[in-house]
């Protein structure tokens, strides 16, 4: 049982990688076969082969917890006192958390559009270039970097440093406006437009994604469309509004709803930039405070309640999304 | 798929001779010919890069520089040393070949597992008709929204309480359970678009479940399952709030970015390493982008439709 | 209990005392920036007396993991300070550092999964793990060492409602001026013995042209503690310990006129156009400037003065020389008015054991000794100091930790632990960091400040 627990060596480790991807396909082999081999079983017996592994892990590694998050929310600080919807009262009445409220608004709106946007036009830009490949690993070079190393590439393009003699610009932002003879400023501090810096961060994250999936998509419009088109004389501009664009919709709508989510989750980047402070917080970095720096389960539990009902509009549109493409097919 | 060729629209002599590849290339030249066209994405690329490219620079600038001045000075002062990388590389207690195995040996697993399951699950919800298939990839696609703060103490819990904690296992299933709403959500994507003939024709041959999944669909979708695989790949790799939780006590579990994230010292003193920190931990999620990139170039779906 | 699925590193600790020293060697050699000769023991006379730790029986081959937010450098002469216990006792002492400790303790505990010990950096942490009842209370040997070793407002600061939990382990002094000698004495400016010389000083050099003072709140996620800093050395020096310890447990409100009047003298050098901020802006920059580098114009000669903790002297570059007459130096903060010693603010850890096994109290015990204090002294470069009595100033390498140790050391001076770290955690931890912020970033009044505090002070 030890060997399966404790690894310390290198060769140990790799051992018990394989071991558990030996494991992991054993298992699904095994389940697999079970529901292939009677010759006729009904659907959902076949169906709860290829789904119950995930469901089941879904039911303990979400479902539960998110439950657990919806009754903690009406409760005291530590949990043992029912308080209603006191918690939510204060997320919608107290001054600091309006302004929470605003930001993940303005970040779960800007973020999806912009990203899908430049992602899109990029991706179309460079498709079928001589240096596409080269052009589409600068702009995913990105998503290889960790938040960490991130928030460490954007401080050193918002750094401040007053316009003193003997005081040298660190941030490359500061350097270019005192190149054109601008006052230096204080990019991360001046609310509201600080949040929109930090929005800038998190779009540079995530235009590798969108333009990757986009440009896959854009690969897959079939020739004669476009051939078709080209033939009626569009091109263009014309090209791009009319049979690009229609042609990806659903992988618009993929992007879109993924960064949009991945939005309203983030916490690192506002959290390793600023803190929270100066009027920048949304609300996955006020739930982390709330409950595990201020040890406020219930107000945490509130926040998190709160983005479960944000992103409702999305499952909504998504749903749709999804009736549209069944009675297409 | 139609094939009707407009008739109307009399086609220049020349281009009907050339080849598809050819076509397209003729269409992209028209594109990029037009010069604000290849400004846009001139711009695009280096907005994109300086950030990453004046890190670069940093990493290898002597600390007192790096404090002092902007990293374009080293352009035209070129100072440079990699005492930042010896000392991020010697500098801890802990060996850094060890982490990186770490860092190997837990994303690997937890790249291949959620894959296969949401494989699996996004067949079942695009491919096999049963009673409440909508809800239910409703309700999964909705999980997503789920944020992996609020699993922690439960989850946790669970773990100590099956005699889990600290090892491989956690953080293998942890990720697993993370990635799979997404992962089902987006490979779903794909699994619908492959033409429901491929499907019925298999189908009509007398196959299977297993069998179209294994032999008509999988073969379509490698360039898609690679694409995600990157992707999860950068995901694991890059992740710090779960190791920090789950591999947390274990010396012998813990990855490259716990360590990372130490670096700037207790109380942040020692910020300037951190350029030469992210470096270090880019280079192999940096490789496997540049192994597999033939992949996204070619598209995700290209396989699929093509046939 | 259940099995415990943690990683045996016996094999790597098991190589002795040579082997990690060497890695103290050169891991001190490397990140010792704050210069004044990062010299580590050699090894050979660390050696303590096994005998208090008999008692807890044999417990070789035990293990006891310890949690922290103290990394890497500072982690290295910590682990080597264990050594010698662990050749005494035959445990092996796993530690893990994280700078995420707070979250994650809380996330451990609540999980059931708590290490052994953790050292915590605030009363008030320790104070809400009580509360989980995950915390056992301190063995009567431990109680015994801090009894002896520390004074008793240190003691009262491990004790949660009469009960002792926590001995007290490192320390650190805040109340402390960096300044350059080289550049007072070039100038011809004399160390400030009282708040008036201090402001008269401040004047002197205003008058220069040049700006005495910098400073800097920037601290990612706790953005605007160094403030609270200059709140409570303030209020300690112009209200007097009686009222600083009324104010941090609220029993006069936070928005008392006496705090008003302190908050309003710290205003008058944070918020004097004139003195601040040497080097790095106008008075906002105070705000977005990140601490560790908010002192470093004091090197370039654009500032002058800065108030920060003795643990200020790992921010300076290396090669700077940290002594009374080298580049960078500290001198107490003054106190205001004529009479006596000035009072000293100060900061620490604290051992809190989340189990009551033999070996964890062993530990324990040993942590809270003198000889631990003393190993640990050898160990580790500049920048620790403990306020443990037992600890013998000789075994301190740097000049300002010497000079910390012995306000600690010294009878009369009004010791008071840092306030905000005593406060409810959305308070200290929480809003007066964001309102100090506002304070400086936006110019928002001191009385609403203050008030805007009050009011948020949880109910109970």
């Amino acid at each position: 049982m030890q060997w399966f627990l404790d690894a310390s060596t290198t060769g140990h480790k790799f051992a018990l990688m394989g071991f558990a991807i030996l494991l992991f396909a054993a298992v699904m082999g095994a389940l697999l076969f079970a529901v292939d081999r009677p010759r006729r079983v009904p659907n959902w017996v076949v169906a709860a082969g290829f789904l119950g592994p995930t469901l089941l892990l879904l039911l303990v590694g979400l479902v539960y917890p998110a439950l657990a998050t919806v009754r903690g929310s009406f409760y005291g600080r530590d949990g043992s006192e029912f308080v209603g919807l006191d918690n939510y009262a204060t997320v919608f009445t107290e001054d600091n958390f309006q302004t929470v409220l605003l930001n993940t608004a303005l970040w779960v709106v800007l973020v999806p559009l912009v990203t899908t946007g430049l992602g899109l036009v990029y991706a179309y830009l460079v498709d079928r270039t001589r240096f596409e490949s080269l052009a589409k690993a600068l702009v995913f070079l990105p998503m290889a970097i960790s938040m960490v190393g991130a928030s460490v590439i954007w401080k050193f393009v918002y750094e401040y440093r007053p316009d003193q003699p003997g005081v040298r610009q660190i941030g490359l932002l500061n350097q270019l406006l005192v190149l054109v003879g601008i006052e230096p400023q204080q990019f991360l501090l001046n609310a509201p437009s600080n949040t929109f810096y930090l929005i800038v961060v998190m779009i540079w994250i995530q235009a590798g994604f969108a333009m990757t999936v986009l440009s896959a998509a854009i690969k897959a419009i079939p020739d004669d469309v476009i051939e078709a088109a080209r033939l009626d004389g569009v091109s263009g501009l014309q090209m791009f509004r009319y049979v690009t664009v229609p042609s990806i919709r659903p992988a618009l709508v993929v992007v879109l709803t993924t960064v949009a989510i991945v939005t309203l989750k983030v916490f690192d980047v506002v959290r390793t930039m600023t803190g929270g402070q100066f009027g920048t917080s949304v609300v996955a970095n006020e739930f982390y405070v709330q409950a595990f720096r201020q040890f406020n389960f219930g107000l945490g539990a509130a926040l998190a309640v709160l983005l479960f009902v944000l992103v409702i509009p999305i499952v909504v549109y998504n749903v749709r999304q999804l009736r549209l493409a069944e009675e297409i097919r | 798929m139609t094939t009707t060729t407009p008739v109307i629209a009399p086609a220049p002599p020349e281009e009907r001779k050339l080849g598809r590849a050819e076509r397209r290339a003729v269409a992209a030249k028209t594109k990029l010919s037009s010069p604000a066209a290849s400004a846009i994405a001139l711009l695009i690329a280096v907005l994109w890069t300086v950030p990453t490219l004046g890190l670069f620079v940093t990493s290898f600038r002597p600390e007192l520089d790096i404090r002092r001045s902007g990293w374009w000075t080293a352009l035209s002062d070129p100072q440079f040393t990699v005492d930042n990388y010896n000392e991020v590389l010697y500098g801890g207690g802990t060996n850094f070949a060890t982490l990186f195995v770490n860092s190997l040996v837990i994303t690997l697993p937890a790249v291949v597992i959620p894959i296969t399951l949401a494989l699996l699950a996004a067949y079942a919800f695009a491919w096999i008709d049963f009673p409440g298939r909508n809800i239910l990839f409703v309700a999964v696609f909705a999980l997503q929204v789920v944020p992996i703060q609020v699993t922690l103490i439960p989850l946790l819990s669970i773990y100590v309480d099956t005699g889990l904690a600290g090892s491989f296992w956690t953080i293998w299933l942890s990720h697993s359970i993370f990635a799979l709403p997404l992962a089902v959500f987006l490979l779903h994507n794909f699994m619908k678009e492959i033409p429901a003939s491929l499907v019925e024709a298999a189908r009509m041959d007398g196959a299977g479940h297993v069998k179209i999944f294994f032999q008509v669909l999988l073969p379509l979708l490698t360039p898609a399952i690679a694409a995600f695989g990157v992707f999860q790949f950068l995901w694991v790799w890059n992740d710090l709030l779960v190791a920090l939780t789950f591999a947390g006590g274990a010396p012998d579990v813990v990855p490259l970015t716990v360590r990372v994230a130490e670096l700037a010292g207790t109380r942040g003193s020692d910020w300037y390493l951190l350029a030469a920190g992210a470096f270090v931990s880019i280079v192999l999620p940096l490789a496997v982008f540049l192994g597999l990139q033939r992949y996204f170039v070619r598209g995700l779906l290209a396989g699929s439709v093509k046939g | 209990m259940n099995m415990r699925a943690r990683g045996r590193r016996s094999t790597a600790l098991a190589g002795g005392l040579g082997v990690a020293l060497v890695l103290a060697g050169c891991g001190a050699s490397e990140t010792s920036s704050g210069g004044g000769g990062g010299g580590t023991a050699e090894g050979s006379d660390l050696t303590i007396d096994c005998a208090p730790y008999e008692e807890f029986g044999d417990l070789q081959g035990e293990t006891v993991s310890i949690y922290t937010s103290i990394v890497d450098p500072e982690d290295q002469p910590h682990i080597d300070s264990y050594v010698p216990f662990e050749e005494c006792t035959g445990i092996d002492v796993q530690y893990e550092g994280s700078r995420e400790f707070e979250a994650q303790l809380v996330v451990r505990v609540q999980s059931g999964n708590a290490p052994d010990i953790a050292f915590i950096p605030q009363p008030g942490l320790l104070a809400t793990l009580v509360g989980t009842g995950a915390v056992v209370p301190a063995p009567a040997q431990v109680e015994a060492n801090v009894d002896e070793f520390w004074d008793e407002s240190w003691k009262a600061y491990g004790t949660v409602e009469g009960e002792f939990y926590a001995a007290p382990l490192g320390a650190n002094a805040k109340s402390f001026v960096w300044y350059s000698p080289s550049a007072f004495e070039e100038a011809g400016y004399e160390i400030p013995q009282t708040w008036d010389e201090m402001i008269a000083l401040s004047d002197q050099i205003a008058a220069t042209g040049a700006k005495p003072w910098c400073a800097g709140i920037n601290s990612g996620d706790a953005t605007g503690w160094p403030a609270t800093d200059w709140l409570e050395d303030v209020v300690l020096r112009s209200a007097g310990p009686e009222v600083y310890d009324q104010w941090v447990n609220h029993e006069i409100p936070f928005n008392d006129p006496r705090i008003v009047e302190a908050l309003d003298t710290v205003g008058g050098i944070l918020k004097n156009p004139d003195y601040v901020n040497g080097g790095l802006g106008e008075v906002q920059s105070i705000a977005s400037t990140e601490f560790g580098d908010a002192g470093l114009p004091i090197l370039d000669g654009s500032c002058w003065m800065h108030r920060q903790a003795s643990f200020y002297q790992a921010n300076w570059p290396e090669g700077t020389e940290v002594s009374e007459d080298g580049d960078v130096f500290a001198f107490p903060l003054p106190p205001i008015g004529a009479d006596g010693a000035a009072p000293v603010l100060g900061g620490g850890e604290f051992t809190a054991a989340f189990n009551d096994r033999p070996a964890t109290q062993a530990l324990q015990t040993y942590l809270s000794s003198a000889d631990w204090a003393n190993v640990k002294a050898q160990v580790s470069g500049p920048g620790w100091v403990s306020a443990n009595t037992g600890l013998d100033i000789e075994n301190l390498t740097s000049p300002v930790d010497r000079l910390a140790a012995e306000q600690f050391q010294d009878p009369d001076a009004v010791f008071r632990f840092d306030g905000s770290d005593l406060m409810p955690g959305e308070i200290g931890a929480g809003a007066l960091w964001t309102e100090l912020t506002n304070w400086i970033a936006n110019d928002k009044p001191t009385q609403q400040v203050l008030t805007d505090v009050e009011n948020a002070w949880p109910a109970s």
